[in-house]
């Protein structure tokens, strides 16, 4: 198994793995514990308009997909700030229009677009070495802004009404958050793909949470969960030569499953020692 | 003598409607202050102009004699328990140290240990603020409020029934707070209420307050807008029977 490491796309593939990791172990947990995944898919997905606009005007589709997905995470920060009443059906359409308006950049482009499934399940096997510079820089930026305001994020994502009252600026916080979300989704597009980018924020997490006593600690098994997912959905692709964002993606279900169950077991058993 | 609080001809009004009407009201210190008053009668909103959450549309508030904007950070705040993820992943002891972060000194100066026992529990700093029961929430949320140093703690809608451990019961922790707090408590609950605070006021847009502990029929009639039962039978202060709205 191990002659498989000793090509250049799949040590590319571990650092890509590992990279995403980390981030989406670091912000995924605010997204499980502040129940924003509905928010979080909304940037994420408008994202694709940006891949189709570079696609169509010829500049790597990846900025454009930073590009929109702030754009994104800036509108619904902004709904959220006004207290929109329609904020969730906003984020509905907002979702669709990226996808749509993704999808008419590449018909109005002239040719084929061959790459662009790679930006909707993600293909792990084709990262280039200059967009792993990139991830690790947005990975760098992320990891310092979260560390450096960490008891402004936990404040906020823990008691908002609370936060507001001892006079922290909550708005912008969210807002800075929201941007990191909008990041973490760029570094992860790549790896499974804008469809799917939701399930590695919030699976890993979901699975901690049941293990964890602090939000720290949260963020480091995230991390650790899904880089097994990773790794074992790279390995598995590979031999069985499947689509490498959607086994990271059963797998991740599947290991959320069988969490579950260790869990629902341990409470069952716990309730029984208390009743007899 | 200081009002710890003074409000001047306050009108607050959400969206298209008015929901506090010249409110007048000056609390002194250490004042043990309750207000009571139908859901949707503007207690939070009136808590949230206070902590200067609402911006009201005319009136204006003093803390301590000096404008709201200056002196908020004297005043602590206890939301009700419901507003914050049940599940997140924080101690005890985490909760009670948000309470410190807006203000550098007290993150530098304030003992949580120490605030955790006045409130007893001291013995549960490590424990998922998700576990313990809604008494103990209560008690860690006032906790966080203490963490900041205040002179003046807001409570809303605080729930007691659930608390039954030995020690002091809730209400009682609020007592001996108030030796050194001036507290201000909202609630829909006027029965219990009514046994510890030092003084009452309603408030459903407008405030009923007569500067003593009197509830009079014609204050409730006026805020709940229908007859109310006061009996009082021969128990100081003590308000019985049923204020349901319909």
């Amino acid at each position: 198994m191990f002659e498989l490491f000793t090509y250049d796309f799949m040590i590319n593939a571990l650092v890509a793995s590992l990279l995403a990791s980390i981030a989406f172990g670091v912000v995924g947990s605010f997204i499980v514990v502040k129940r924003i995944s509905f928010i979080s898919g909304g940037i994420s997905h408008t994202a694709y308009g940006g891949i189709g606009l570079g696609y169509l005007l010829g500049f790597n589709p990846i900025y454009g997909a930073i590009g929109f997905s702030v754009l994104a995470a800036s509108i619904i920060a902004y709904l959220r700030k006004e207290k929109n009443q329609f904020e969730d059906t906003l984020i509905g359409i907002m979702w669709s229009l990226g996808m749509a308006l993704g999808v008419l950049f590449v018909n109005l482009a002239p040719g084929y677009a061959p790459s662009l499934m790679s930006y909707l399940f993600g293909n792990i096997l084709i990262i280039p070495t200059n967009e792993i510079y990139l991830m690790a820089l947005l990975d760098f930026v992320i990891v310092a802004l979260i560390a450096t305001f960490f008891n402004q994020f936990q404040a906020i994502t823990f008691d908002e009404e609370f936060a507001r009252a001892i006079g922290l600026k909550v708005d912008l916080f969210f807002y800075l958050l929201f941007i990191i979300i909008a990041l973490t989704t760029v570094i992860l597009i790549k790896l499974v793909g804008i469809i799917l980018v939701i399930a590695l924020l919030t699976i890993p997490g979901a699975i901690s949470l049941h293990y964890v006593k602090s939000l720290k600690g949260m963020m480091i098994l995230s991390t650790i969960i899904g880089l097994f997912f990773n790794i074992s959905g790279l390995i598995i692709s590979y031999y069985l030569n499947l689509s490498s964002g959607a086994t990271i993606i059963i797998i991740a279900v599947i290991s959320y499953l069988i969490s579950l169950g260790i869990v629902k077991i341990k409470n069952y058993n716990s309730k029984a020692v208390l009743n007899n | 003598m200081i009002n710890a609080i003074s409000i001047k001809e306050l009108n607050v009004v959400l969206g298209d409607f008015l929901v506090l009407q010249d409110i007048n009201l000056q609390i002194e210190e250490k004042e043990f202050l309750g207000i009571i008053g139908p859901n949707g009668g503007g207690k939070t909103t009136l808590l949230k102009a206070l902590l200067g959450l609402i911006r009201p549309i005319k009136g204006e508030i003093k803390i301590f004699d000096e404008p709201l904007q200056v002196n908020r950070k004297f005043i602590g705040y206890v939301p009700q328990f419901s507003n914050f993820e049940k599940d997140y992943p924080i101690s005890v002891y985490d909760v009670v140290k948000l309470g410190t972060i807006g203000n550098k000194e007290n993150r530098e100066s304030i003992d949580i240990n120490s605030v955790l026992a006045k409130v007893e529990m001291l013995e549960f700093k490590d424990r998922l603020i998700g576990q313990l029961s809604g008494g103990q929430k209560q008690r860690v949320l006032i906790a966080r409020a203490l963490a900041s140093n205040p002179k003046i703690l807001l409570l809303d809608e605080p729930t007691a029934s659930v608390d039954t451990k030995s020690g002091k019961t809730f209400y009682e922790l609020l007592r001996v707070l108030n030796d050194e707090i001036t507290i201000v408590l909202v609630s829909h609950d006027m029965g219990v209420l009514s046994q510890y605070v030092k003084k009452i006021a309603c408030l459903n847009k407008t405030l009923a307050y007569h500067d003593s502990k009197e509830i009079t029929h014609e204050m409730l009639e006026s805020t709940y807008h229908c007859p109310v039962d006061l009996i009082a039978h021969g128990v100081p202060h003590r308000v019985l029977g049923e204020y349901k709205l319909h």
